[in-house]
């Protein structure tokens, strides 16, 4: 075995790992992909069947617990102040989740325009907002950083009432 | 409320710190001086300095240590994560619980790693030593002066509080109370292994005396970072409550990275040490696995990466600790590109040899951590690119990572038996063939009985490689083959290294049964009345009652759930919330019965008051995770093989003496 054949040994074995690496990851990127959705922009844009991270506010006194065959299920409205979007979600609700705070549902929307959530993430305090869900409030003109502070979470259902009566959901 | 001796005791320890930090920059720049000029006395000072420095980081972590167990309130650190009413244990560990304070237990860690070089490296040769001790406090000094200008732990506050803020409760707990400790000796510890690259460079100069001194160092971290990741994995499983080991979230990630990398390192320095090859490989294997453990720590502390675990969203510090990453990693990757090429080329061998199995084992561990690289940094380049807010989540690993973890398994068990140099598959696969039909009869088992093609496999090439493992050590002892007193007689004065990389390769086999089984997992949502049955998994789950509990300084909610089968009381759990009113929060503690082959978990939700006389419901999550406690059992089965390789009598008596600067072919460059 001399030192060139070796070196290209190596470089064959290196090529086939990192070539599999490449394929598998870019197979999976096509397909595995989570986009994060505002509200406004999955109404806009109906992605069906298509698992997305949808965040914004919990509009407060929307959340609804009910159950079904003994299985608990929520229903609460989920806005960026422009538009509402009811989400569902068969669990237990996390912790820190609170109606006027800021919320992740991972999911996708379903033919009767609710969103069926297979995951409820609120993993923050009530002083901390999640860094995409600041980003599309302000993509939705509500808030701009330019001019101070997020406004107080309660008053982005006062926003959203117009939105929620043409729903009428 | 400060007491009088205890007033400047915050002070003396941000002096020690500043004193450290002082410290470090003589540790690296003397003895780098010295080793250059080649002055003996100049290159001495390395060992005393690092000591120093470590005596002095000792004493400022000391400082601050008495200063949380007497509730120095008047401290700003202590003052927003401690409380009065905080057990004792928690006022220890809540030290390294908050930004700031991890800082510091960082560099404690780091000045460690450096006295420990100064301490028990006397048989390096002075240059070398030197350098190695120079580069250590170069790191250890940024990491200081971070410390100082952008996370003082001492900075005080006036007025002081009369209570403190409190600890997030959900750090409240004994797995995450020791977890960053051993997590971050392992990241800490492949600055030592970096180091030695570093200096190795500057001597232009890597042999496989080289190769003995890094091993024990890497092998020592690698043992670190193993448990860390497992304890870390083990925390979300029983406390955040969502039934999960492991969430691809990129602080998990940040910590396999470097494990992955150091696991090749591990090997490749093996190759090093025995056959003088892969030389410039292994400079830069050591050099990539403390940057990916530096980078760790920056995902972790800037916010860049948004996460469950992370408690510092600043983004001066980011700034600071990127110039920090920029000036460590671009630096050594620098001399990296300019020193490399005139290391010496090592041993020739064949493809199908020990190094060649080695080389296959580094190639796929690679491919794996770029994989997960790729897939945890793309997001935030996404977001910085095109705008657009994404997540790559499980579906992308289990993707990827899983199909290239597969031939890393079918491989690992032939590569120990393979001789170096040049090997035939023929005899080593006919030493093999009882733990290749072993592992082909437990994968048409799984096959059958478990759900999804990757959990067989999976399970089919855990049983191969832990019985080829034992089948390794079973050839070494020729058992079987001679009398078994003459065997035993083998078996104890085997080297501890071959015993240790066959039970971490065993160790390897648990973890992967653990995670075959864990895919396998059942849970069931329920709301219940208190005395309604649930039949789940074979096991019928009685809901008894659900009572007030009061705590240290917290109130409790607590489930009495009986479990029965077949009619005999399997386990009685207590899953409880627990309501801290110095946050007004709730945290749910899980309830688990194992009986190691599966785990019974419970988790109370919310209770709901019955309407119009019904009695009160509470929502109950109920699962039955199988081979779940063999994931971590394997995680300590390997760090055990670590261990039990680095008590090997090589290492211990470890004194190589270096071939004579004639006989090696690249000359001293520095």
């Amino acid at each position: 075995m001399t030192r060139k054949s070796r070196r290209l040994w190596l470089l064959v074995a290196c090529g086939i790992g990192l070539g599999s690496a490449s394929a598998l990851a870019l197979d999976a990127f096509s397909a595995n992909i989570v986009f994060f959705v505002a509200p406004s922009q999955l109404l806009a844009t109906p992605a069906n069947g298509r698992t997305v991270r949808l965040g914004g506010m919990v509009v407060a006194g929307s959340l609804h617990e009910a159950h079904r065959s003994g299985e608990p299920v929520a229903q609460f409205q989920v806005t960026d102040g422009q538009k509402a979007v009811q989400v569902r979600y068969a669990g237990i609700l996390p912790d820190l989740f609170r109606e006027g705070q800021s919320v992740v549902a991972l999911g996708e929307l379903a033919s009767d325009g609710t969103f069926a959530a297979s995951e409820v993430l609120a993993k923050h305090d009530e002083t901390y907002m999640p860094k995409e869900v600041a980003e599309a409030l302000r993509k939705s003109g509500k808030w701009n950083p330019k001019f101070g502070p997020a406004p107080s979470a309660a008053s982005w259902n006062r926003m959203s009432v117009k939105t929620d009566t043409t729903r009428g959901s | 409320m400060p007491n009088g001796p205890s007033l400047n005791i915050p002070e003396l320890g941000h002096f020690a710190l500043a004193l450290a930090c002082c410290l470090a920059l003589a540790q690296t720049v003397l003895p780098l001086i010295g080793a250059h000029r080649r002055e003996i006395r100049l290159m001495a000072t390395a060992p005393a300095l690092a000591l120093g420095q470590l005596g002095a980081l000792a004493v400022s972590f000391l400082c601050l240590a008495q200063a949380a167990i007497t509730d120095d309130f008047s401290v700003q650190n202590i003052a927003e994560n401690s409380a009065v009413a905080k057990p004792l244990l928690y006022k220890i560990t809540g030290i390294w619980g908050n930004h700031e304070g991890s800082i510091l237990l960082w560099c404690l860690i780091l000045a460690l790693c450096g006295g420990a070089v100064a301490a028990f490296g006397r048989n390096l040769p002075a240059g070398l030593r030197a350098r190695v001790i120079a580069v250590l406090g170069g790191t250890a000094a940024g990491f200081e002066l971070f410390c100082l200008t952008t996370s003082n732990p001492f900075d005080r506050i006036w007025p002081a509080p009369m209570d403190g803020q409190g600890m997030n409760p959900l750090l409240q707990d004994p797995g995450l109370a020791f977890h960053p400790p051993i997590l971050y000796t392992g990241y800490v510890g492949f600055a030592v292994p970096f180091a030695f690259a570093v200096a190795a460079l500057l001597e232009g100069r890597v042999d496989a005396a080289w190769g003995r001194w890094v091993r024990p160092w890497a092998v020592g971290a690698w043992c670190f970072l193993t448990c860390g990741i497992a304890l870390g994995s083990w925390w979300s499983y029983y406390v955040l409550g969502w039934g999960g080991y492991w969430f691809w979230d990129p602080v998990e990630n940040a910590s396999l990275l470097p494990w992955l990398t150091g696991t090749a390192l591990v090997h490749s320095a093996i190759v090093v040490e025995k056959r003088e090859a892969l030389k410039i490989w292994t400079v830069l294997l050591a050099i990539g696995t403390f940057s990916l453990s530096l980078s760790g720590t920056f995902l972790v502390r800037s916010g860049i990466l948004n996460s469950v675990h992370a408690f510092a969203n600043d983004p001066a510090r980011g700034v600071f600790i990127l110039g920090l990453l920029g000036l460590v990693i671009g630096g050594s990757l620098l001399l990296f590109a300019l020193r490399a090429p005139r290391l010496a080329a090592g041993g020739i061998f064949a493809p199908l040899s020990r190094e060649g199995a080695l080389v296959l084992n580094n190639i796929l561990l690679c491919s794996i951590c770029a994989v997960v690289l790729t897939g945890t940094m793309y997001p935030p380049f996404a977001s910085l690119l095109f705008g657009a807010t994404i997540s790559v989540g499980k579906p992308f690993f289990d993707a990827t990572a899983a199909p290239m973890a597969i031939p890393l398994f079918a491989v690992m068990a032939i590569g120990p038996m393979m001789p170096w140099k040049r090997a035939h598959l023929a005899p080593v696969l006919t030493r093999l063939w009882w733990a290749a039909l072993g592992g082909l009869f437990a994968g048409l088992w799984a096959a059958i009985g478990l759900r999804g093609l990757l959990p067989a496999l999976a399970f089919g090439f855990a049983v191969w490689v832990i019985l080829a493992a034992g089948a390794d050590i079973a050839q070494r002892i020729q058992m079987f083959r001679l009398p078994p007193s003459q065997s035993w007689r083998r078996a104890r004065t085997l080297p501890r290294a071959a015993l240790g990389a066959a039970i971490a390769h065993a160790g390897v086999g648990v973890t992967v049964i653990g995670l075959a089984g864990m895919s396998q997992a059942a849970h069931r949502i329920v709301e219940v009345h208190a005395g309604d049955t649930v039949d789940m998994a074979g096991y019928q789950w009685r809901l008894v009652d659900v009572a007030d509990a009061p705590g240290p300084n917290y109130t409790a909610r607590v489930a009495t759930l009986v479990i029965s089968r077949h009619g005999h009381t399997v386990a009685v759990l207590h899953p409880s919330k627990r309501t801290f009113a110095s946050q007004s929060t709730t945290t749910t503690e899980v309830a688990i019965h194992t009986n190691l082959i599966t785990d019974l978990y419970a988790v109370l939700g919310d209770e709901h008051r019955g309407v119009a006389g019904q009695p009160d419901t509470a929502v109950l999550r109920l699962h039955d995770n199988w081979l779940a406690p063999w994931m971590w059992l394997g995680a300590l089965v390997m760090a055990i093989g670590g261990a039990l390789s680095l008590s090997d009598r090589r290492i211990r008596v470890g004194a190589p003496r270096r071939a004579t600067a004639g006989l090696s072919v690249g000359g001293r460059l520095a």
